[in-house]
């Protein structure tokens, strides 16, 4: 296991990169702390691959360095820096049996057969394929072949860490959560350092202790799910996590006070106003809207039932603002809104600003 | 659950059928028609019965040209699968390398057969052809007209340039349908290079690879053309193929009932060999 350090990492596929467009991952400086288990999460073509490619080193990164515990290894391959992946489409050697699937990576590295036969009898338990030993592996279904890739990387257990790049997206629903289930419960008996990139936030969100959401070629916040929802440090990361995302409105900032079209909003503390320059916005869950007889005079577009709760969507001076509602309760036949001061946040230039004095 | 029964779906059948039996199996009917009877001309035929396939089976002339033919199917196949999964494991699979090398490939297949042997038959001739010059200037005494040797030689790589780009292209195209993660995984695993062909790319080449041999073993099985061009069936009859052996006997000597038995016995002999190439290899695919 390993600490893994990104040291100012960039990288564009094309060559000669000019402006900050050409790159497909801007700069990327960050450190994955040993036995973490962290979510990669961002929409496609977010640079999420590319960054999980540099880590297991089937791409040199443009710019910037790579250290497995405060040891550089930019320069060295795949093999020679012990890493596992598990990839979107299972990768299976279907001429083998489950067992020689699992053997393979040992015995490519000249392991004694009798380890090996002990590390992949131990490997099968782990990953619960013991029944499989002797089957060809092509007739397994998806879901057991991705296990088998998986215990590809398990069967060394020396590896530095274990990657996945969206390990789940071929799998059935139902089978999708019993794996996820039994990834984090081989994390938390093994203690692997593990990257997991997917652009599923229940994913991302039920996996991972950290979350690092990235978004074009960036890393906008890493956080725990909670600051993710409570504090989003991007509007982005408010859209994208949550459902309906975060509601987000232009607004004018006087103090304490927020202000757009004719109404004013209180706000948890007077933004820090040095850095509160630029296009001001202000965030809010739909979660943290009240809607009743009181507040600012809204009008309903739609009600959707989503069976749990219903999601209102309502107009307030022309800015769309969705309101959740718990499903016994009816919307009022004169609607107002009023927004719950805990959850608002302020955004500069799409970024968050702290709270002044 | 009834079944529901259509007797109508029969007419649309029925102009295949006609097809069929117009293009095959009349002209086959007619082959064993002349196969199981004698004729003297003037349109008698006299019944023969199963005299000209015994004569056929005991033919020293049948068994010598049926060696030849096999050992001449084997060496091509032995040639050309390998050095056509070579050629593929070696071509570029992406930017402008692709088109050329494609076209390159492509360009024997297009040639018509008896121009192969043309071109073949002048590149090989000691007194204007490129080759035999070269080779009689180097002092090799190089004559594929009357060393059978050097006939063989000829003919086995002039088939070798011609069909070698079918096998490449079969191979290159189960190549490139081999997702990228599968050469990640190994580099991950630290396969060896032997181990990456081994175990993810000739797995997925085995489909192509059975049309492939299977393509390449009737094609050359019934091959006519290009040695007829090139030796004649000769020096002797060294190059004497099933096909020319069945050509001359039919139109040069005109025995319409052996050669009609002949070729019976040629299909059968050739649709037998395809279906235990093919049930080796599909039953060897099922069982790893």
């Amino acid at each position: 296991m390993a600490r893994i350090e990104l040291d100012h990492i960039r990288h564009a596929y094309g060559p000669n990169p000019k402006s900050d467009a050409d790159y497909a991952l801007k700069e990327v400086h960050h450190t994955w702390e040993d036995g973490g288990a962290y979510a990669l999460l961002g929409p496609s073509g977010c640079g999420k691959t590319t960054l999980l490619n540099i880590i297991s080193g089937l791409i040199h990164p443009s710019h910037g360095q790579i250290l497995f515990n405060g040891q550089d290894v930019t320069d060295l391959s795949t093999q020679e820096r012990n890493i596992a992946q598990v990839f979107q489409f299972p990768v299976i050697y279907d001429t083998m049996t489950v067992y020689d699937n699992l053997a393979f990576p040992l015995r490519n590295r000249g392991v004694a057969e009798a380890d090996v036969d002990r590390k992949v009898r131990e490997t099968l338990e782990m990953i619960d394929l013991a029944d499989w030993v002797n089957k060809k592996a092509r007739g397994l279904t998806a879901d057991q072949k991705q296990k088998i890739s998986l215990g590809r990387g398990l069967v060394r257990s020396d590896v530095n860490a274990i990657l996945f790049d969206e390990p789940l997206t071929v799998i059935d629903p139902h089978m999708k959560w019993i794996l996820r289930s039994q990834l984090k419960e081989l994390h938390r008996r093994f203690g692997f350092t593990m990257v997991y990139v997917t652009h599923d936030q229940t994913e991302a969100l039920t996996f991972a202790q950290k979350v690092v959401v990235m978004y074009e070629g960036e890393i906008v916040q890493i956080g725990t799910p909670s600051e993710l929802f409570e504090r989003p440090k991007h509007t982005f990361v408010g859209y994208f996590i949550g459902s309906p995302g975060m509601n987000v409105v232009p607004v004018e900032i006087e103090g304490k006070q927020a202000r757009f079209g004719g109404q004013t909003v209180d706000l948890p503390g007077a933004p820090d106003m040095p850095a509160a320059k630029g296009r001001m916005e202000l965030g809010i869950r739909p979660e943290y809207v009240r809607l009743g007889r009181e507040g600012m005079p809204v009008s309903i577009a739609k009600v959707e039932d989503i069976g749990r709760h219903k999601i209102v969507r309502t107009q307030l001076e022309g800015q769309e603002i969705a309101v959740i509602l718990a499903e016994d309760e009816d919307v009022p036949a004169d609607p107002h809104i009023v927004f719950d001061t805990k959850g608002i946040n302020v955004y500069a230039d799409s970024w968050r600003v702290a709270w002044g004095g | 659950m009834d079944k529901t029964w259509n007797n109508k779906a029969w007419f649309m059948v029925l102009p295949v059928l006609l097809l069929v039996a117009f293009s095959a199996v009349i002209p086959l009917m007619t082959v064993v028609n002349y196969s199981v009877q004698d004729t003297f001309g003037n349109n008698q035929f006299f019944w023969a019965g199963t005299e000209w396939y015994q004569e056929m089976l005991h033919s020293e002339r049948f068994h010598t040209a049926l060696l030849r033919n096999l050992l001449f199917s084997f060496t091509i196949l032995a040639i050309e699968v390998p050095l056509g999964i070579l050629i593929a494991l070696n071509m570029p699979r992406k930017g402008w390398g692709v088109p050329v090398c494609l076209v390159l490939m492509a360009l024997p297949l297009l040639i018509p057969w008896n121009v192969v042997g043309t071109i073949w038959q002048v590149f090989g001739r000691v007194d204007i052809g490129l080759l035999g010059r070269t080779l009689s200037q180097l002092g090799i005494h190089y004559n594929y007209v009357q060393n059978p040797l050097h006939a063989w030689i000829t003919v086995i790589v002039m088939d070798v340039w011609h069909w070698t780009s079918l096998v490449v292209l079969l191979c290159y195209a189960g190549l490139v349908s081999i997702p990228d993660a599968f050469y990640q995984a190994a580099k991950i695993d630290g396969a060896s290079r032997w181990a990456i062909f081994r175990y993810i790319q000739l797995p997925k080449m085995n489909r192509v690879l059975l049309i492939a041999v299977l393509l390449r073993f009737m094609d050359s099985f019934m091959i006519y053309t290009e040695p007829f061009v090139v030796t004649g069936g000769g020096p002797g009859n060294s190059t004497t193929f099933l096909s020319i052996d069945l050509v001359k006997m039919a139109v040069g000597q005109f025995d319409l009932g052996p050669a009609a038995a002949m070729s019976i016995i040629y299909f059968l002999i050739i649709l037998a060999l395809s279906w235990v190439f093919y049930t080796v290899m599909t039953s060897y695919d099922a069982e790893r």
